[in-house]
């Protein structure tokens, strides 16, 4: 891009560098090595009105700035045919979270600084120095030691006080009285020449903690923001035609029933209504989860928040605002959210029995000194001992080391799980709910009958098929990519609205076509060289279905089907997986189905993809989405599998229980060190180098038993 | 012992130096897409 004079045949290029551009994300799961990465950003930036494509390896997705007439869609498609299935990604998951993890990151680098500065001086001191030298690095370690614990120690110091004022009492209450304490102590030794500092216990306590709470912060995902992107979905306004016939554009919240909107085709329909006049196809995707296209003619209702793909309508508002179908999804996904939000964490139980166990014992063990005939002085200084033997280094890594582990070895799996409790909720898990669309099946319809093709017959399919944007179009593509078939040089390819795609082929018409009698089952008509060979559709499970069920059972979890879908729909796919299921559910009953068997005290996984999944999604102990789900479902889920395998929500509650036992270890052990070296502390044995020795023993020991569970979930799925 | 005098304002301040540079490494953005960084010098720029 030198600054050669623009050519004037390139007027299209230049508009378009002006247009204002955009920036989309994009989930995906391919990218694999650095052939993708050039793959893509090449594919992509040939792509008219993308302006740059940035692809991110660690995440696997793509930002592409592209002009505004460019949509999502078109993206998708174009990553499609450079041969990478992409999802869309929600405009900004580097929001608020981001901010706090960078903050702790901070926080923990500049501990680490003042840790390993101040134990090279405590080192000299604890090998035995004469008192002046002694003295000097006392003040050296305490000029590093307060700027690193005022700055991070603000974490601590935020939370405790918090709860005081409410209060409460936590885990940061112990901690930031034990710091606070030692750092005052470590003072007056060094202002009055003493022989023993905490410089260096007080910021290595600082230290693992802030490592803990940091590996926490990076798993958190998102905040639950899944209602607002909802309601976003809807049509914002439509054109309203009056009586006398003039169109008038009226804003969502002022549509009243009644009133008629014309809708025109690619447009998102504002409220809830009834076809007038026209024909056209709706693409009901974001509500139901389901890929193919519904037809809707005169007579028909129409919901929010679908897309209007065929002809320009007219629909007669039933329903607008607050009272459509897509409001009533919002308000039960907020209400079901709120109960989950009620779930206590492992380390918060542990905290609330462990922060009054600390306080009460060094609260004793300074009472008894002085009870004894010990100075104050003294008695403070066992206290302070008591608090940073206690403080829960090994018990703040011990929910969290064990917990990035257990995730990151489920991301190179294929699953994402958004946060540590979604983890020990899915550990509990006793029952799974499946929905059937898109969650036992692939949600896309798949030719069924692809080996009766020739290899020719197969590449000019592709040729085809791979210029449309219809779902069946875009199955029939898959598939045959999945076979290795290279797609002929079709010429002319147009798509026929209504009837298929038409193209010439070394000479020949070759074409696509809907069949011309009505069948009961997706099937469309191969023409090459004048033969028609029909190729049957059907959106088929996916591949591993049984295996997963089985794996589920054995790990104790019982199985049902709860779907929207009608009830003959249903009863094949019951039937032959040997499931109970309920059919024909609207959201409200499936939430009402996972209230009752929360009642009965079962702790239900609830998986499934369609909006009107949502409000189960939220409601659920816990759940898990598809990658394929709609954005508002993938929200409320507590986690995304990718790809066309079930099974990784078998290795999902595997994975989790190995979790949580690792934690349980995790704990016995700090516990455990706490028995050996409390009473130690209580006594008045602990020196400065005994904490550091048996803070940072057992912190190793800790992240060591946990990354054990990398290796164990890598064997898992195997 | 005078040695000290200098070695340990210079060893804090080489501690002093590597916080810097990890703070600004942070902020331009050098560990949002490690993986990436890693495979990306793989990438032939004259390939078509």
């Amino acid at each position: 891009m030198n600054a050669i004079t623009p050519p004037p045949s390139v007027p299209a290029e230049t508009a378009l560098d002006t247009a204002p551009s955009i920036d989309s994300r994009f989930t995906v799961p391919g990218i694999r090595c650095a052939g993708c990465i050039g793959k893509i950003e090449r594919g992509l930036g040939l792509v008219p009105g993308v302006a740059s494509a940035r692809v991110n390896l660690s995440a696997k997705r793509v930002a592409v700035s592209h002009a505004e007439t460019l949509d999502a869609e078109t993206l998708i498609e174009e990553l499609r045919k450079l041969g990478f299935e992409a999802e869309r990604a929600a405009d900004n998951p580097l929001a608020r979270d981001d901010v706090e993890t960078k903050r702790l990151i901070r926080a923990l680098a500049v501990a680490g600084f003042g840790m390993m500065n101040i134990m090279l001086f405590s080192v000299s001191v604890w090998s035995g120095t004469d008192a002046v030298t002694r003295g000097m690095f006392h003040w050296i370690s305490a000029l590093i030691g307060i700027p690193v614990v005022v700055y991070s120690g603000r974490p601590f110091f935020a939370s405790a006080w918090m709860a005081l004022k409410y209060r409460r009492t936590n885990m940061d209450v112990p901690i930031s009285i034990g710091v606070i304490l030692a750092t005052g102590m470590s003072l007056y030794e060094t202002l009055a020449g003493g022989e023993h500092a905490y410089f260096d216990g007080a910021v290595m306590l600082l230290f693992f903690l802030l490592a803990g709470r940091t590996l926490d912060a990076m798993m958190r995902g998102r905040a639950r923001s899944g209602i607002a992107a909802l309601l976003g979905r809807m049509g914002r306004g439509a054109q309203v035609i009056g009586e006398d016939g003039t169109a008038r554009y009226v804003e969502a919240d002022k549509l009243r029933p009644g009133m008629t909107m014309l809708v025109a085709a690619g447009e998102a329909l504002a409220a809830d209504g009834e076809v007038v006049e026209g024909r056209t196809t709706i693409d009901t995707a974001m509500l139901t989860g389901e890929s193919a296209p519904r037809p809707a003619v005169t007579g028909d209702l129409v919901h929010a928040g679908t897309i209007n793909l065929g002809n320009p309508v007219r629909v007669r508002v039933t329903a607008a605002a607050q009272d459509t179908a897509i409001a009533d999804i919002a308000r039960l996904m907020d209400e079901a959210g709120q109960s989950r939000s009620r779930y206590v964490r492992v380390a918060d139980r542990a905290a609330r029995l462990y922060a009054p166990a600390v306080h009460t014992l060094a609260f004793l063990s300074f009472c008894s000194w002085l009870i004894a005939g010990a100075s104050v002085y003294k008695a403070l200084t066992i206290a302070t001992a008591v608090l940073i033997i206690t403080c829960p280094c090994a018990l703040g890594l011990a929910v969290p080391a064990a917990q990035v582990v257990a995730a990151g070895a489920l991301m190179r799996r294929g699953l994402l799980i958004k946060d540590g409790s979604a983890l020990e909720r899915l550990a509990e898990a006793d029952e799974v709910l499946l929905d059937k669309t898109g969650t036992l099946t692939l949600g896309e319809p798949r030719p069924v009958t692809l080996a009766m093709l020739g290899p020719r017959s197969r590449a000019i399919a592709l040729g085809l098929a791979q210029a449309s944007r219809h779902p069946l179009s875009r199955g029939l593509a898959h598939a045959l990519r999945g076979e290795g078939v290279e797609p002929a040089a079709v010429e002319l390819v147009r798509e026929a609205t209504g009837s298929g795609m038409i193209g010439r082929c070394d000479g020949a018409e070759v074409a696509l076509l809907r069949p011309e009698v009505e069948t009961d089952t997706l099937a469309v008509d191969l023409l090459v060289d004048g033969t028609r060979t029909r190729i049957t559709f059907a959106d088929s499970l996916r591949p591993d279905v049984t295996e997963t069920l089985a794996a589920l059972k054995a790990q104790g979890l019982i199985a049902a089907i709860a779907s929207g879908d009608r009830v003959e729909a249903v009863g094949g796919v019951a039937r032959k997986l040997g499931l109970f299921a309920t059919a024909a559910m609207r959201p409200a009953d499936k939430l009402a189905l996972l209230e009752r068997r929360a009642a009965l005290g079962h702790k239900v996984l609830m998986v499934g993809d369609g909006l009107n999944d949502g409000p189960a999604l939220a409601g659920a102990h816990v759940s898990l989405a598809p990658g394929g789900a709609s954005d508002v479902s993938q929200q409320a889920a507590d986690g995304v599998f990718v790809g066309e395998r079930l099974m990784p929500v078998a290795t999902a509650v595997k994975v989790a229980r190995a979790t949580m036992r690792v934690v349980r270890q995790n704990f016995a052990m700090a516990v455990g060190y706490n028995v050996l070296a409390v009473p130690l502390a209580i006594l008045g044995h602990v020196t400065p180098l005994v904490a550091a020795l048996a803070m940072s023993g057992s912190s190793l020991l800790v992240v060591g038993n946990s990354l054990r569970l990398a290796r164990a979930a890598g064997k898992e799925a195997q | 012992m005078t040695i000290l005098g200098f070695m340990i304002p210079l060893s804090l301040a080489m501690g002093l130096c590597a916080l810097g540079t990890f703070f600004w490494t942070m902020r331009s953005g050098q560990y949002e897409d490690m993986d990436g960084a890693a495979n990306r010098i793989l990438i032939d720029e004259d390939a078509p």
